[in-house]
Order: structure tokens, then C-alpha cells, then sequence
């Protein structure tokens, strides 16, 4: 039998580990590795820059729950996915990035195209390899898809010189890990769990603060039963949207600096507050001095370092969020709370979610619209900015796994590769990508991506002309002072989606946009793109402002002038 | 060049921590344990890889200073990288703790006897003897060392070579 080469080595690894997909583009030092491709089962969708494949990598991942793979050449191939890598990285997403890299001889003598890969990415990666022999790559491999999908997902890097991937590689296939200093939780501990659940049994305003971790572990049924076994309400950050179904009455919604005024007064009021998979992130303490004081705080986490970062809890809980959940809920009893559920009902009848019905078109609007027609069924992704908090304000979640946004990093020019990822994941589902003008035109290269492919993904672009949540905070914070946030010059996106051969409306009135939007989802003919031309200039509210605590929220824009946030952004 | 200040650590000083960490012997695992410390602005203060009893894997002992709430978040965080077996905290702990020094002195033949009556009283071992220099090897507690120093630093120190300090734990505890 022929000796394999190291890239066919490691394509056959990439089948037995069940990869359907490779998102990547071309180059001479992973030359080998495409070749390879050529007779596999595995698709390689191609894209116009390597920062798309990694979003549509990331995309695909938190779709599905199974690692994207990207594959790259060394040097600026390599390094244009470090953005993707950390977005990865900060959200916890399961990724494997196959780089090129020079021959081995000439590591470290300024080759064509050469980077120090592994050096560049330490920060932003969960683990890293450079394959310095191909016998090495089955192993490396099996490592790389294990570390990658289990206890705290997050990126793996595997840098493959070519004289490793063009060589032959007679080593056999690999089962099983031998990782002594990788352990993963197993069942979450008995104690903990008692002691937490007496702490449940005696609060009388408990809050149930819902994660990513919990779209991860797919703990939202486990979750509603918790809550309505202990009559608390649910509140969910921006990355743990859909793991509970967001219209659930005893879902809230969004907390945080744009969460919904009912779920951050009742995170100010509660008496119990227990993570599910979240991490207390700056987005949702505010100032950390003054949050959740006086409550007893439960944290479950897969994640042992994350226990007293950010807040000392009064039981930490290290284990997977469906297994914690499905421990605590036989040692629970129904409590009547209802003088608590009573206070947040007339919070939510008197502090709504609302827009101004006048003065032109709202991306709130839109994005309401849009909500009323998919239902929360539809995946949706967005970017980052103003409309990635309406739309996690308005397009409520039903369905693991349909929400996808770029949250700790806060990646602008994620949301649309996102959605071409999540599609080829979920091809029977219908994937609204949510992006700003700003934002969706660090990515827009890949519409020929979705173009060749046919594939039936739909973008909406909120289109205000301007970084809309910079200016915002110029506004507010900043006595309105612009610096850098007029997007002048923006292309006419119709035109633009029409050079890419690409379907595409405009949307200027409120009364067109049941109209369009639901031709958009009707259309199934490739990709689709609408553009609603919005407002120039509207604020996202609720708001706290970064550093203040969750009291100080504003729910519209105050009369007086505010001062500088003192929070990290 | 003469060292003319050595920064000498007082005893048990606030923020001051010995950390010992068994490590898989693989590339990069220095580069990464370094990039916990360095990310959270925690000032490594000695280093020392050697390898462990058991092939492929070795031990780092690292002492370094800053916040203690910070230490504890940089200890669970390189537990969590993959290459690392376990992190240990020894601050306080009773372990046996040692490090060695080379210390080359710069002395004429009237400072020479004082030098020698110091390093005696430290068990300090002449092992380089020069007309115009010493070289002298001793170990012991940090601690120890620094005394040592800076008693000798008014006769000229040459040059100053420390390995790091070194730590076991005491009985059954695990290093």
C-alpha cells in the first residue's frame, strides 16, 4: 500500500473525526494540505479572506456544538485569523486552525512567508501545536479535536511545515488521548450541590443568570424546569440567549449594561443569584463594588478559574451546566414566590422594552418585524454595535443554538461569515445574518462565498451611516463631540449586492418592512441581502453605563449631561 | 561592571510567592506559562526548569511578587493549560527551600581577609582564587543568600550569578 503523505495523513484524521467541512483559503505553504482535499469527502468552502473562514469556522460551531475547521497558509494567512482566534477563544467556541507554515529547515530564518504562528496566537488560543514530525499528526490531530469540544471549548492551532505535510507519514491512527495535565470535570460534587440546594430552598427572590455555558452544555429545559420548580424568574447574558426559551413568563430576557429594565432590577433586588454557565463578565456587574451585595451567589462553572475572578461566590459548583442543573433540581421543592414574580411582572408592565413609533424608520422596528416573522425559529447572527443590542433585545430566542454573536471579544465583521458558517451547519434552518453598515463591511468579501454556494443565508443591514454605538457614547458621554464614527463614503449596498450577482432590497418606509422582509425570507433562490436605511441617529436604552452599577440605569436619555464611564469600554 | 545594589527580599514579604508547577515536557510550555504571569502584570523573579523524575515531564519552580487575589487566579489558570500537570502554592507551606550563588568578588590583599572571615561564617567555598579576584559558591535559603550579599557588596561585587530558588515539600505533601 502507498505511504500517505502528511497532508493525506492528516485529511483522513479530519474524516475520522467526522469533519464535513473546511473553511480556508489557498497558499504555497499548505499547498499539500489542499491537495489532499482533493480526494476527500471533506467540502472546502472557500472564502475571499482568512478572517471570514474563521468567523464561518465559528459559526458553524456554535450552530452545530461541533468544532469548525479553517484551514490556512502560513505568514498573513496565518496571522489574518488571529481576530477569529479570539473571538473564538473569549466565547468558549470549539475551532481547529490548520496553518501552513515554511519547511523546517527554514523555521526562524525570515522565509517567504513566514510567521511564528504559535508565538503570535499563545494568548489566543485554548491549545497550540507546531508539527515538527509527521508521524506526529495523527496524534496531534485526536489531541486537538479532544481539547478543542471538551470541558471549556475554545480553539486549537495545529502549524504544519511543509516538508512535514509533503512527506510521508506511515504512523497509525490514533484512539485514544494521553493528556496528564488535561482533566475534564466529570460529575459536579455532591456537597456543593447539597449546600447550594438549601440556599435555593431559603431565598425568596431568586434570580437564575443563564450563560453561554448553558447553550454549550444544551441545559435550557433543565433550566425551565428549575425555574418553575422554584417559581424564579430567568435572565439570560447576550451569549446565553436561546439556551432557555426567551418567551417562557418567567423569562426576562437580556440583563446587563442593555438588558431589559425588569431583568436588571431584578438582579438589583434579588436575594439569590446563581450562574449557569456565565461569568459575571463587566457586561452584566457593572460596577462590581456594588452588584448583587447583600445576595447569596451560586456559581456553576466547568471552568474551576473562573470561580472568585470577577465575584466570590458563596458555593462554586465546577461541572458541566446540565449536569449541576439536573443534580440540583431532585433536592428542590416548589416555592411560592409569589410576591417576588408579583414585583417583576409590574416591572415589566411598567419598564418595556419601547421605541419611538415616529420620526422615520427603527432598526427597532426592523428588528421587531423581523422577530414576528421568524419566531425565534431562525438562527440569527449579528455583529457588533447598536444593532446587535437591539436585536438581543427584540428577536427573543426559542432554540438552542439559534442565537450567535461575537460577545467577549466583540468582534465587528463577524456576523455575516457567522452566518454562512451556521448555515452550512444547519442547512434546513433559516439563517438571518443581523450586521451593521460598519461592521458588515469588514466581511462583505465573502457574499461571493455565499454566492458560489447558492447558499439561501440572508443579511440584513442596519443601516445608519454611522458606528452607531460609538456615537452613541459621543453623544451621551462625550457632549456630542464626533470623532470617527461617520461612515461617509458607504457603497450603495444594493448595488453592491447586485455586483456579487446577490438578490437584494431596500427598505426606506416602516409600511415596507412586513413587505420585504418577508420576501427575503421567501426568496431561496442563493443569499439575499436587505438594507434598511434607519435613522441616523437613535440610542440604545435601557443602558448602563460602563462602570456605574445596575441601579443607575437609564432608561432614556437623561435631560442632563452624563459623565465619562469610568468601566473598561 | 560592579553591581552596586543587589535588590535583596526581605523575609516573608507581602506579595512575595513560590510556586511549583510539574509540567509535560513539551515546546512552547515555558512560552506559555510566562504568558499567565506577563498578561496580569505579575513580575517573575526567578525561574528554574529542570527535568523531573519521570522522563518527558519536568518541574518549574517560580518565585514572583504582586497582589495575592491576583496569584490565585494565576495559579488556576496554569493549571489550566494543558502541558501543565499541577500548580502548587507554596507560600507558607513547610517546605525545604534552597538556592545557590556565585558571587565574584573584585578584592585586593587588604580586603581579602575580611572577605574570606565573611564567607566562613556563611560556609560560603572559595572556588576560583585569582590575584586581583574570588569566586565564591554558597547555598542556602534565599534568605540566607541575600544576607550574605549584601554583607559582601562594600568590598565590590563583581558579578552575581544566583540559580533561582529550589523547594521540595516536607514528608508525604506533593511539591
Amino acid at each position: 500500500m502507498k505511504v500517505p503523505t502528511g497532508a493525506e495523513k492528516l485529511i483522513q484524521c479530519l474524516e475520522r473525526e467526522g469533519v464535513d467541512y473546511v473553511f480556508g483559503l489557498s497558499g504555497g505553504a499548505a499547498m499539500p494540505i489542499f491537495d489532499a482535499l482533493v480526494d476527500s469527502s471533506i467540502k472546502l468552502i472557500m472564502v475571499r479572506h482568512e478572517q471570514g473562514a474563521a468567523h464561518m469556522a465559528d459559526g458553524y460551531a456554535r450552530a452545530s456544538g461541533r468544532p469548525g475547521v479553517v484551514l490556512v497558509t502560513s505568514g498573513p494567512g496565518a496571522t489574518n485569523t488571529v481576530t477569529g482566534l479570539l473571538t473564538a477563544q473569549m466565547d468558549s467556541v470549539p475551532m481547529i486552525v490548520l496553518t501552513g507554515q515554511t519547511i523546517s529547515p527554514m523555521l526562524g530564518k525570515d522565509a517567504f512567508q513566514e510567521a511564528d504562528v504559535t508565538g503570535i496566537t499563545y494568548a489566543v488560543v485554548k491549545h497550540s501545536y507546531l508539527v515538527k514530525n509527521a508521524a506526529d499528526i495523527p496524534r496531534v490531530t485526536r489531541e486537538a479535536f479532544h481539547i478543542t469540544n471538551s470541558g471549556r471549548p475554545g480553539p486549537v492551532l495545529i502549524d504544519l511545515p511543509k516538508d512535514v505535510t509533503q512527506g510521508p507519514c506511515e504512523a497509525a491512527f490514533v484512539d485514544r488521548v494521553d493528556l496528564p495535565g488535561y482533566d475534564v470535570p466529570t460529575h459536579p460534587d455532591s456537597h456543593a450541590i447539597e449546600t447550594a440546594a438549601e440556599l435555593l430552598k431559603n431565598a425568596k427572590r431568586p434570580v437564575l443568570y443563564v450563560g453561554h455555558g448553558s447553550v454549550i452544555s444544551g441545559a435550557g429545559k433543565a433550566i425551565i424546569a428549575l425555574a418553575e420548580t422554584l417559581r424564579a424568574p430567568i435572565v439570560n447574558t447576550l451569549l446565553g440567549k436561546g439556551a432557555a426559551d426567551e418567551t417562557h413568563p418567567l423569562h426576562l430576557g437580556m440583563l446587563g449594561m442593555h438588558g431589559t429594565a425588569y431583568a436588571n432590577k431584578a438582579v438589583v433586588d434579588c436575594d439569590l443569584i446563581m450562574s449557569i454557565g456565565a461569568r459575571w463578565d463587566d457586561r452584566i456587574t457593572g460596577k462590581l463594588d456594588e452588584f448583587c451585595v447583600d445576595a447569596v451567589k451560586i456559581h456553576i462553572d466547568i471552568d474551576p478559574a473562573e470561580f472568585n475572578k470577577m465575584v466570590p461566590a458563596d458555593v462554586a459548583i465546577q461541572g458541566d451546566a446540565l449536569q449541576c442543573v439536573e443534580a440540583l433540581l431532585p433536592l428542590l421543592e416548589r416555592a411560592d414566590t409569589d410576591d417576588w414574580l408579583a414585583t417583576i411582572a409590574e416591572w415589566r408592565r411598567k419598564y418595556p422594552l419601547k421605541y419611538p413609533k415616529q420620526g422615520g424608520l427603527r432598526a427597532q422596528h426592523v428588528l421587531d418585524r423581523l422577530h414576528a416573522l421568524t419566531q425565534g425559529t431562525s438562527v440569527i447572527t449579528t455583529d457588533v454595535g447598536q444593532h446587535q443590542m437591539w436585536a438581543a433585545q427584540f428577536c427573543l430566542s426559542t432554540t438552542n443554538r439559534n442565537w450567535i454573536s461575537s460577545g467577549g471579544a466583540g468582534t465587528m465583521g463577524f456576523g455575516f461569515p457567522a452566518a454562512i458558517g451556521a448555515q452550512f451547519a444547519q442547512p434546513d434552518k433559516q439563517v438571518w445574518a443581523v450586521v451593521g453598515d460598519g461592521g458588515f463591511q469588514m466581511t462583505q468579501a465573502e457574499l461571493a462565498t455565499a454566492q458560489n454556494h447558492k447558499l439561501p443565508v440572508k443579511c440584513l443591514i442596519i443601516n445608519n451611516n454611522y458606528l452607531g454605538m460609538v456615537r452613541q457614547w459621543q453623544e451621551l458621554f462625550y457632549d456630542n463631540r464626533y470623532s470617527g464614527v461617520d461612515l461617509e463614503g458607504n457603497p450603495d449596498f444594493v448595488k453592491l449586492a447586485e455586483a456579487f450577482g446577490v438578490k437584494a432590497w431596500r427598505i426606506k418606509r416602516p409600511a415596507d418592512v412586513d413587505r420585504i422582509l418577508k420576501q427575503a425570507s421567501e426568496y431561496n433562490d442563493g443569499p439575499c441581502l436587505v438594507v434598511a436605511e434607519v435613522v441616523k441617529e437613535d440610542n440604545v436604552f435601557p443602558m448602563i453605563p460602563g462602570g456605574a452599577p445596575l441601579k443607575d440605569m437609564l432608561i432614556e436619555k437623561p435631560k442632563t449631561p452624563l459623565q465619562k464611564p469610568t468601566g473598561s469600554t | 561592571m560592579t553591581v552596586t545594589s543587589v535588590q535583596t527580599r526581605e523575609l516573608s514579604e507581602q506579595g512575595s510567592h513560590t510556586i511549583s508547577l510539574f509540567v509535560h515536557d513539551r515546546p512552547g510550555v515555558l512560552v506559555r506559562v510566562a504568558l499567565v504571569f506577563s498578561r496580569r502584570g505579575y513580575n517573575i523573579e526567578s525561574l528554574v526548569v529542570s527535568p523531573a523524575a519521570s522522563g518527558g515531564f519536568s518541574r518549574m519552580t517560580i518565585t514572583c511578587s504582586g497582589e495575592t487575589a491576583t496569584l490565585d487566579q494565576i495559579i488556576l489558570q496554569l493549571a489550566k493549560l494543558v502541558d501543565v500537570v499541577s500548580a502548587i502554592d507554596h507560600t507558607g507551606d513547610e517546605a525545604y527551600e534552597t538556592e545557590i550563588a556565585l558571587i565574584k568578588l573584585d578584592v585586593e590583599d587588604e580586603s581579602r581577609t575580611k572577605v574570606l572571615q565573611i564567607a566562613e561564617h556563611f560556609n560560603a567555598r572559595v572556588v576560583d582564587y585569582a590575584a586581583k579576584s574570588i569566586v565564591l559558591r554558597v547555598y542556602g535559603s534565599s534568605e540566607k543568600l541575600d544576607a550574605l550579599i549584601s554583607l559582601l557588596l562594600p568590598s565590590g561585587v563583581g558579578e552575581l550569578v544566583r540559580s533561582g530558588k529550589i523547594l521540595m515539600a516536607r514528608g508525604s505533601q506533593s511539591t
